[in-house]
């Protein structure tokens, strides 16, 4: 790097370790001060790591020649961090379901209460685990499809520890009760306006790697990376749009109220799962599956009406999770029709899934990760069917707020994001560390199935029980009295919760075999795999 | 235009495309998937044409059926109500002691009293009404403020110590001990003396001298001889039902600086009807009484 990019660079953090000490200082909440004395702290890291390689003569490699390599080293990060906030979402998922069993376990304490570790479960598995695994297998996919280097130099690794930077301060604020109280979207206005630095970091960067392509076509994966990444910024930003209190404090409130205020968050809620949780993981599966499988994609054309369709779509289902409340009927009725259109487009991406097997089905046999791949585009099929029938305003009426609504986001969660993440890190590590293969193919194979037995218990327990809850809820006698009181719903409740914690314990214990499987096979002996790693020779 | 070539296993032709060794195939979209495409589409225009749909500038298509959630809402509730309106007029006009007599109308006001005891009692009362501690168990025929209909009633209607019902149950044991009403030890008589009664292990001599403190202090309210008191909502002390004193320590902790039940007035959050069914309910529970010929 320049001597003098260098010292802007030390510049800059230097001034905002003062000036975060400052915040430190006079802030008007011990959260917010907590937060600020983070930030100090996380800069001043970096001031020093820039620092001891400082000198005003021109260092590093010249920008020549890594053109001529692909960044990989920002995508092993990308991995571990993955890997690493992967488990530490389940191993919290199995904590706040043993807090539902036995409610003893939220130990009387505000840190450890299920209201303020449910959101720190969530956004670990959904931003941490899903946002790492998006953010790592886009920058894989988008070089080697592209055939050229990421762009706009180290960008890349500011997105990378950027983004890890806002899941510390998301997670500590939550557990010190900082929360604009809007699900998927809880951390403050300080945390959202980093974000946002961020995540135009990480547009830059991928759009740029698009336009300096030498490819002629950009391949289906990167529509759908490229439409999550966008789509997520808008979303993430007129949700997030909020007045702080005070620039020295934690709190924000909303721009908007009421009924519209809920419609917004729902928009973004709704399109979190459209955007982050199915497109961005189309995208993924668009590449790891004829990659792994070794088969054409089944349907160009199919490919191109999905995607089309989805993007369309999608971003009106929003109001479906609003049936049944002071949200217009007009705006309810809009919101069902959408998600009832929505489920052939999403059948769109499982058809080109499993049919671009056709010819390899037999290396599901061989090759636990395939299957995993398999399993997730099924498990995504099941999801996007179940989807469409809940907004069905009459269904809704028996579902909503049950179960049913959890056991949902879990066959989708664990089933098909989680599954063809974990598909694509199998793939990809053996391939940036320079090895012959994974440590063990049989240990995959216990990971998949385990993970497996887990997402079944964990469903079925919930439609079980959400079903149950729904009946009760409404049950009338002859002569027209509620028959039940909640408190006995929620007694009901009480085997189907155990069994769903055992399911996502499980999945946890797939979890813990895939980084024994993994750390393995990293610390196994090299091959030499440069060919995979250099744009120049991949031709 | 690039390079198209045949796929041998399916006999499709490719794209011609190719990123990283991946190809795409020119397979036509599956016919079923279009069709079943398009019938979610049919079937959304005509939702969209029978149900309000379309914002406009001042409110949004009505739609052919004419639907709206709020009047759906209201058409199900005046339903439910017209199903019920003659059997509530009836408990609404009827004493209480006319409407135990009517099997029919005893029937629905049990299952009206439970339906509205899950709703409103359950979270002190507990579900199966067996009460807990601080709460009394309203299955047994231990009754605080009397057990006939027409008092179970009135502590329903009025609650217990709920200061802004001016005809509240009222009654208030004073704190013997922090008020220094009694000396310590005195407290400590008293509470062996209790004990005694309800006829657990105590100090006999000590029990004795708590005879004294009783009767020159308690009996008033709890009766001679610790038989309870329903005027002023005075526990019974010759059983072993209690609901904040389990052994001598708590008896004393209770003498000291009692603690004091609130029961909110529910004649003011519920209608007539309602509370009658409840109090139909409560009584048969197991422990309801008839009045005093």
């Amino acid at each position: 790097m320049n001597g003098y990019a260098l010292l802007a660079k030390l510049v800059s953090l230097g001034s905002i370790v003062l000036i975060a000490i400052l915040l430190a200082g006079f802030g008007h909440d011990t959260g917010y001060m907590i937060h600020a004395s983070m930030i100090a702290v996380i800069a001043f890291g970096f001031f020093i790591y820039y620092a001891r390689s400082f000198s005003f003569a021109a260092a590093g490699v010249p920008l020549q020649a890594t053109e001529d390599t692909y960044l990989d080293s920002v995508i092993q990060a990308g991995l571990i961090a993955t890997v690493f906030w992967g488990v530490a979402g389940f191993l919290l998922g199995v904590v706040i379901a043993s807090q539902l069993a036995w409610p003893i376990l939220n130990f009387d304490l505000p840190w450890t209460s299920f209201g303020r570790l449910r959101p720190l479960h969530t956004s670990a598995v959904v931003f941490a685990f899903g946002g790492n695994a998006l953010i790592a297998t886009s920058f894989y996919v988008v070089q080697r499809t592209c055939r050229t280097r990421l762009a706009l130099g180290n960008l890349a690794w500011f997105v990378f520890w950027g983004y890890q930077i806002f899941i510390v301060l998301a997670a500590t604020g939550y557990l010190l009760g900082i929360t604009e109280s809007r699900e998927y979207a809880e951390p403050e206005w300080y945390v959202d306006l980093w974000l946002t630095i961020v995540w135009v970091a990480y547009f830059l960067v991928f759009f740029g790697t698009l336009l300096k392509r030498k490819e002629p076509h950009i391949y289906v994966a990167n529509w759908f990376y490229l439409a999550f990444i966008f789509t997520i910024a808008m979303l993430h930003i007129v949700n997030n749009l909020s007045v702080p209190v005070s620039f020295l404090g934690s709190k924000s409130y909303s721009l908007f109220s009421g009924v519209q205020d809920a419609l917004i968050q729902w928009w973004y809620g709704h399109n979190a799962v459209g955007f982050f949780l199915t497109a961005g993981f189309l995208g993924m599966m668009y590449y790891f599956v004829p990659k792994r499988a070794g088969r054409p994609v089944y349907s160009y054309r199919l490919s191109i009406v999905h995607f089309w369709s989805i993007i369309f779509l999608y971003i009106w289902a929003g109001p479906h999770h609003l049936h049944y409340t002071a949200l217009p009927d007009w705006a309810q009725t809009l919101g069902m029709v959408f998600s009832v259109m929505l489920w052939m487009p999403s059948w769109g991406g499982m058809i080109n899934g499993l049919m671009t097997l056709s010819g390899a089905w037999d290396k599901l046999r061989t090759d636990p990760v395939l299957r995993m791949m398999v399993m997730s585009v099924a498990f995504y099929g099941m999801a996007t069917f179940e989807g469409p029938v809940m907004s069905i305003k009459s269904v809704n009426s028996l579902s909503h707020y049950t179960d049913w609504t959890i056991g949902h986001v879990h066959s989708s969660a664990l089933g098909w994001v989680g599954m063809i993440s974990f598909a694509a890190v199998y793939d990809l590590v053996p391939k940036l560390w320079h090895k012959s293969g994974l440590y063990s193919m049989r240990l995959v194979s216990w990971h998949f199935w385990l993970a497996t037995l887990g997402i079944v218990l964990y469903a079925s327990s919930m439609w079980v029980s959400g079903i149950m809850q729904g009946l009760m809820w409404r049950e009338y006698d002859s002569q027209g009295f509620l028959v039940y009181s909640f408190a006995e719903s929620v007694a009901a409740m009480h085997p189907y919760y155990i069994i769903r914690m055992l399911g996502g314990l499980l999945f946890l214990l797939g979890a813990l075999i895939m980084v024994y499987n993994l750390i393995r096979t990293i610390s196994g002996p090299k091959t030499s795999m440069a060919r995979a790693n250099s744009p120049a020779l991949a031709v | 235009m690039a390079k198209r070539e045949l796929d041998d296993v399916t006999g499709t032709e490719t794209t011609g495309h190719e990123w990283d060794g991946i190809r795409e195939l020119d397979t036509p979209m599956p016919r079923w998937w279009l069709w079943t495409y398009a019938a979610c589409v049919i079937f959304a225009v005509g939702y969209v044409i029978a149900y309000p749909a379309i914002p406009l500038i001042h409110g949004a298509t009505p739609g052919l059926l004419g639907y709206t959630s709020r009047g759906a809402l209201q058409q199900e509730v005046a339903d439910a109500r017209l199903a019920q309106a003659a059997q509530l007029e009836s408990i609404k006009s009827l004493s209480l002691e006319d409407i135990r007599k009517d099997p029919k109308l005893l029937q629905f006001a049990v299952a009206g009293g439970k339906a509205a005891f899950s709703l409103n009692c359950i979270q002190c009362h507990g579900s199966g009404a067996a009460g807990g501690k601080g709460y009394p168990n309203l299955n047994d025929d231990d009754w605080l403020w009397g057990g006939t209909l027409d008092q179970i009633h009135t502590t329903l209607q009025h609650g217990i110590r709920y200061t802004s019902d001016s005809d509240t149950r009222q009654s208030l044991m004073p704190s013997f001990g922090a008020d220094g009403i009694l000396k310590p030890e005195q407290i400590d008589d008293a509470a062996e003396y209790v004990l005694k009664i309800s006829g657990q292990k105590n100090d006999d001599a000590a029990a004795l001298r708590g005879a004294e403190v009783f009767k020159d202090n308690c009996a008033a309210c709890h009766g001679d001889t610790g038989q309870g008191n329903r005027e002023f909502g005075a526990p019974r002390l010759t059983d072993a039902i209690s609901l904040y004193v389990t052994d001598k320590a708590s008896i004393v902790a209770q003498i000291k600086r009692p603690r004091q039940g609130v029961m909110p007035a529910w004649g003011a959050r519920l209608d007539e009807a309602t509370i009658k069914q409840l109090t139909i309910f409560v009584h048969e529970l197991g422990g309801g009484e008839m009045p005093a010929q």
